[in-house]
């Protein structure tokens, strides 16, 4: 800590030198399996899925790492926005089944651009009154974090099953998404293109929020040092809560797409995914935003070509994955700093 | 004699001391009062679960870890006893193989987990295992030729334990004399002996310093203790009585599989047990389990019943659903973390200082 103090006052200001290292993980483990995997197609394929699957998590895991981040809260009930985002969609297309089913790419569409923001508005006022609730009276606690939000998790999972019922519910993807494209040998579903769209949308927005608006800035600086913040006039608690209601949004938002990407939700979804995102947001770095997405995107690639090539593995792969990163970098691939 | 028995930890509190002697008559004396299959389930698994909570509590309660891995331990023992029994007959020798093969591995993993993760945050050591007792349970569905897959195991016990091996051909005090009688007294007393060894731990000077180390683990490094070192051997020994438990339990059953001893869903009943009942003592865990196991055997029953009177009122028939107990379960939980942190025990012993 202090060596780095010393740094700063006599070198220049740090330029944002990007450590290059992590990001070329994700094309070379790419490379890597192309010649395990033997055909080009394939290949092709698998990693076009792989990507597809790891945007998915990404938008799920970018919130939890958020809120870890700037407010030193790991919520084990992040899941519950997760499985609630994709209960909430279940219900938006079936009140739209003409919208669905319609062979109209638009209207295909919509209906989903629907049900993603009834999901999100939903999730965002859950994380609104969890956050109230639940989390505000055990900020610096992490003890009482880690058992509260768990509670929370049971509750919230109870709570969904008396709404939707127990069971398991389909979820289709709309017609017109339904289906793969062909590239010479190689497929990709139509759907996967659709996922890698909205993770890329999401990972370039937050990126642009966190680095080009005040608002960005303030988060950033509150990871770091979030006393100065708060001596400088600006009221913590309430980006506090903003990036909270945001974080548990993105979850309900990758409910949608893991729904869809899973075609069926149950209320235990979220514990399940849970486990996932924690894994990425360890080997990312808890609480570095662009550590997420490599980590997301390893996690995603390894669990498809695993899945070809050793389909027993692939169940471990995850562990497996973090066991290497963490022996590599123990504090995740992009470490945060202040912590 | 009895405060040795009890490591010198003593109830503390009139009401406190009357719960847990009739805790502890009603379980000694189980056959006798409550006859009936359902009823002795009940009983056994309520000792089952006093020594799975209790170790829990020596890592939440007492040495400040999270860890979610508890119940992996739990089904390692359980596993042991239903393979080995399974594989070599239904034998002595097979099930102390069983158990000591069980508590063996339990230690070497519950030690590397801990070397691996304990030197760094608590967080972090609760996502970690989380994320290998997540691996584990998907291991043990896979091995399906060991672990009997998703069906899981049934095995026979040696002939002395079986429900056929009669004592006495006529009923002693309304207790049938049969071997499910012996079982349940061999489950007692292992229980209570493992019980009295946890109070044994806690009370001496190595859980004083777990003490230390949860109130805060600077301090305790600073006064010369090796924190690392403390913590791992208390998550060690935690597993190694949490295997235990999970033999007695299939000892019990004469079945296992990942959904009675490995699930995620057990997992959080501990936690439930341990923050309701109360974190940082054992008694905690004595009056947590029993509530909660009465509770998920009998409250049902009297949901149901609220359930079907409350017909009319759609939602609030659907809040009373048996199914929904968890529901109220949670509620609970989370009140009792706000609102008596130290549980039933520390809202026990609070009224008697008054």
């Amino acid at each position: 800590m202090s060596a780095l103090s010393m740094n700063t006052t006599t070198a220049p200001p740090r330029a944002a030198a990007i450590d290059w290292a992590p990001l070329l993980l994700t094309p070379l483990l790419a490379l890597a399996a192309l010649p395990l995997v033997g055909s080009g197609s394939t290949w092709f394929t698998l990693t076009a899925a792989g990507l597809a699957m790891g945007m998915i998590i990404f938008i799920i895991a970018s919130g939890l790492t958020l809120i870890f981040g700037l407010m030193d809260v790991l919520n084990f009930g992040h899941g519950i926005f997760i499985a609630l985002g994709a209960f909430v969609a279940v219900s938006v297309l079936g009140l739209l089944p003409a919208w669905t089913t319609a062979d109209s790419l638009a209207l295909n569409l919509a209906a989903i651009g629907l049900a993603m923001l009834a999901a999100m508005a939903s999730a965002g006022a859950a994380g609104w009154l969890f956050e109230r609730l639940l989390v505000r009276r055990v900020y610096g606690l992490h003890l009482m974090q880690i058992l509260i939000t768990m509670g929370g998790m049971v509750v919230g999972e109870e709570v969904i099953k008396m709404v939707w019922g127990p069971q398991m519910i389909a979820l289709e993807v709309p017609a017109a998404l339904r289906g793969a494209l062909l590239f010479g040998d190689a497929a990709i579903e139509k759907y996967r293109l659709l996922a890698v769209a909205v993770g890329l949308a999401v990972f370039i927005a937050l990126l642009l929020v966190l680095n080009r608006t005040k608002l960005g800035l303030l988060i950033r600086a509150g990871v770091q040092d979030k006393e100065m913040v708060e001596s400088l006039g600006y009221r913590i608690h309430r980006l506090f809560v903003g990036v909270f209601v945001a974080g548990s949004a993105l979850a309900g938002l990758g409910g949608v797409m893991w729904g869809l990407y899973q075609q069926g939700v149950v209320p235990q979804m979220g514990a399940r995914v849970n486990v996932l995102i924690f894994i990425v947001i360890i080997i990312g770095g808890l609480g570095s935003t662009t550590g997420c997405f490599v980590g997301a995107m390893l996690v995603g690639l390894l669990a498809n070509y695993t899945g070809f090539l050793a389909p027993k593995l692939a169940l471990f792969s995850n562990i497996l994955l973090m066991a290497m990163v963490l022996l590599w970098r123990p504090q995740g691939l992009y470490p945060v700093t202040s912590r | 004699m009895i405060a040795r028995l009890l490591s010198h930890d003593l109830p503390r509190s009139r009401p406190l001391a009357v719960i847990l002697l009739l805790i502890l008559l009603g379980l000694a004396f189980a056959p006798f009062l409550f006859p009936g299959a359902k009823a002795m389930n009940v009983a056994a698994k309520v000792l089952v679960f006093i020594v799975l909570a209790a170790s829990y509590d020596l890592l939440l309660g007492y040495t400040g870890i999270v860890s979610f891995a508890h119940t992996m331990f739990f089904g390692i023992g359980a596993y042991g006893v239903a393979i080995a029994s399974s594989r070599l007959g239904p034998t002595w020798s097979a099930l102390a193989m069983g158990t000591v093969a069980a508590v063996l591995l339990s230690l070497a993993l519950s030690f590397a987990i801990g070397l691996f993760s304990l030197r760094v945050r608590a967080i972090f050591y609760a996502m970690i295992t989380l994320a290998v007792a997540s691996a584990f349970q998907t291991l043990a569905s896979q091995l399906s030729e060991l672990t009997g897959g998703e069906d899981g195991l049934n095995f026979k016990l040696p002939e002395l334990l079986s429900p056929a091996h009669r004592l006495m051909e006529e009923p002693l005090l309304g207790a049938s004399l049969d071997g499910r009688f012996i079982t349940y007294y061999i489950v007692f007393f292992c229980a209570a002996l493992l019980f009295l060894a946890l109070l044994r731990i806690v009370n001496s000077p190595f859980g004083r310093v777990l003490q230390a180390i949860r109130e805060n683990d600077f301090r305790a490094e600073a006064i010369g203790y090796r924190t690392v070192v403390y913590r791992t051997l208390s998550n060690v020994l935690a597993a190694i009585f949490a295997t235990l438990a999970g033999a007695l339990l299939a000892l019990w059953l004469r079945y296992n599989s990942a959904d009675t001893s490995l699930s995620f869903e057990i997992m959080v009943d501990i936690l439930l047990i341990v923050v309701i009942g109360g974190m940082g003592t054992l008694y905690g865990a004595v009056c947590g389990a029993t509530l909660f196991i009465l509770a998920q055997s009998y409250l049902q029953d009297l949901m149901a019943a609220g359930a079907s009177a409350a017909q009319g009122l759609p939602w609030l028939a659907a809040l009373l659903s048996p199914d929904r107990w968890l529901l109220w379960l949670g509620v609970l939980f989370v009140l009792s973390v706000y609102f008596f942190p130290t549980g039933v025990v520390g809202k026990l012993r609070k009224e008697q200082g008054r």
